[in-house]
């Protein structure tokens, strides 16, 4: 439970470490999981190792800059974001973690370059948690 | 090289806006056309499969409701579904059904009515064709994920947004002459790069054109084929590949991993190179996904695609023409018919039934079949 508060439409609330990541979101971190077992790093974060099936996970920090893999600005949105357009998708690199996420609404189009470095913050929206990217 | 099973029919429905008709009489439309290309009747049929994306389908599990309304009962029916690979899926069981040597003639008909639900519903459930969890809340759509790859394209080997817009110049060229595709009319570069923006750098025409529609593929043993059909075409070599559903998951976003991995199988399976491909149909839902496919294919180096259609190397009379039936693009994209449509025009091209679409002397083709944002990947080799 918890994940109900994660992003502007969220789209399923049971997840058994969903709660956990909204939680850090709230105290203004975003973080991915480790497999305490084997060290694979997951981003999305997960309950279970792929690698080793481990079940025991540490959460760490994703911080510092990051540099911009790709984006794109949606004219278009699905159910739930119709009047939202347009708004900038994008893929970013924190040393090896890739994080999908948006820009912040006032980064215009024209600002934006791949392989720019970007920094990844934690926000809220009208009760809901969640993270964007801005300009580093 | 396997020549162990043969496609002895094809059929396809016009693929048209909104369709007047139920489900089971669009299906029966392309399923009668590849019965009688076969000349075969229901009693000769072992098994069907039935592929569609079933989030459009209001009829829960379809495969019961056709196998009864095209007379295929008792034999076995069931679904598949990999979304817009559906039905090249389905094909690639009824190969393995068949060469196991358990059934002797399978029945592989796709089908999709997206305007079975409203537009409202339609936009709802491509929302979620994303990871709910980690991407959906996002927003996201299908043409931001290509988009995010063709940005990416742009700027790992320099093509461009007048690239793309040649590639469906291309597809309009030839959806204008195939009767059976949704979108007939003719396009110029320049109105291609000025229409209205979906998600940058992808604009309206650099998608492909909703549409219902069916397909139907009959599939027979060898020793079947020859003792009942004039003209099988055989499959040479098929693979099949997948890759992450999130893009944090992907190596990169200028390639789709899975088209790789099942073409290096398929030309393996066949003992064939990319330069051995006579006629390629591709998964051009969005011109990018052509032009990576170009690369992903071997038709390319990579980074060097955009010089086939610079070119027009992929036109009848290229190196290697692509999407001579209009693709997706031109020819419409209903999701589960999709893949046997693009197989239907190949078998058609290497018996030499493809009208003014024919090219000449077609010996070898190729079917590359993609289901979501590179989630799924099919390539298929035929020869006769």
């Amino acid at each position: 439970m918890g994940f109900e508060k994660f992003g502007q439409v969220s789209f399923t609330a049971q997840s058994k470490i969903g709660g956990t990541f909204v939680d850090y979101l709230e105290k203004g971190e975003l973080r991915a999981t480790k497999c305490k077992e084997c060290g694979e790093i997951f981003f999305p974060p997960r309950a279970d190792c792929s690698k080793c099936l481990s079940e025991d996970m540490e959460w760490i920090l994703i911080e510092g800059t990051g540099s911009l893999i790709s984006y794109t600005n949606v004219h278009y949105g699905p159910t739930g974001f119709e009047t939202d357009v347009p708004y900038i998708l994008a893929l970013a690199d924190f040393d090896g973690i890739r994080v999908f996420g948006r820009f912040n609404k006032g980064i215009q189009e024209e600002q934006i370059k791949i392989g720019m470095p970007v920094k990844a913050e934690t926000i809220k929206i009208d009760g809901q948690f969640s993270y964007e990217f801005s300009l580093a | 090289m396997s020549k162990d099973v043969a496609v002895i029919g094809v059929g396809q429905s016009a693929f048209v806006r909104g369709y007047e008709g139920s489900i089971r009489e669009l299906a029966f439309e392309a399923y009668r056309e590849a019965m009688k290309d076969a000349g075969i009747t229901n009693k000769d049929v072992e098994a069907s499969i039935v592929c569609s994306a079933p989030e459009y389908d209001k009829q829960r599990s379809p495969s019961g409701l056709m196998a009864e309304y095209l007379g295929l009962n008792p034999q076995m029916t069931f679904n598949v579904e990999s979304v817009c690979s559906s039905s090249t899926s389905g094909l690639e069981l009824a190969y393995s059904m068949i060469k196991s040597g358990w059934k002797d003639l399978i029945v592989v008909l796709g089908f999709q009515k997206m305007s079975e639900i409203t537009s409202a519903d339609s936009q709802e459930r491509m929302g979620r064709g994303a990871d709910i969890m980690w991407e959906s809340p996002f927003g996201t759509m299908m043409p931001a994920y290509y988009a995010m790859h063709a940005r990416a394209h742009f700027a790992q080997y320099g093509s461009s947004e007048e690239d793309l817009a040649l590639i469906r110049v291309k597809a309009t060229s030839y959806g204008k002459i195939n009767e059976k595709a949704v979108y007939r009319k003719e396009l110029t570069k320049e109105q291609c790069l000025e229409s209205a923006p979906v998600a940058s750098p992808l604009k309206v025409f650099d998608c492909c054109a909703n549409a219902d529609g069916s397909s139907c593929m009959i599939l027979a043993s060898a020793d079947k084929a020859k003792e009942i059909s004039s003209k099988p075409v055989y499959i040479l070599g098929m693979g099949s590949g997948t890759a992450a559903l999130t893009m944090s998951g992907r190596s990169t976003l200028y390639g789709l991993d899975c088209a790789k991995v099942a073409a290096k199988e398929a030309y393996e399976m066949a003992g064939l190179k990319p330069q051995d491909i006579d006629v390629a149909e591709v998964h051009d839902c969005f011109t990018i996904a052509e032009l990576m496919a170009y690369e992903n294919l071997g038709f390319a180096e990579p980074g060097k695609g955009v010089e086939l259609i610079r070119n027009k190397e992929t036109y009848i009379g290229g190196k290697i023409p692509v999407n001579v039936d209009g693709g997706l693009l031109s020819k419409g994209h209903p999701i589960g018919a999709t893949g046997g449509s693009q197989i239907r025009t190949i078998v058609l091209q290497l018996r030499g039934e493809a009208g003014d679409m024919q090219v000449p002397g077609a010996e070898i083709g190729l079917v590359h079949n993609i289901g979501g944002v590179g989630i799924y990947g099919n390539v298929i080799i035929f020869g006769r």
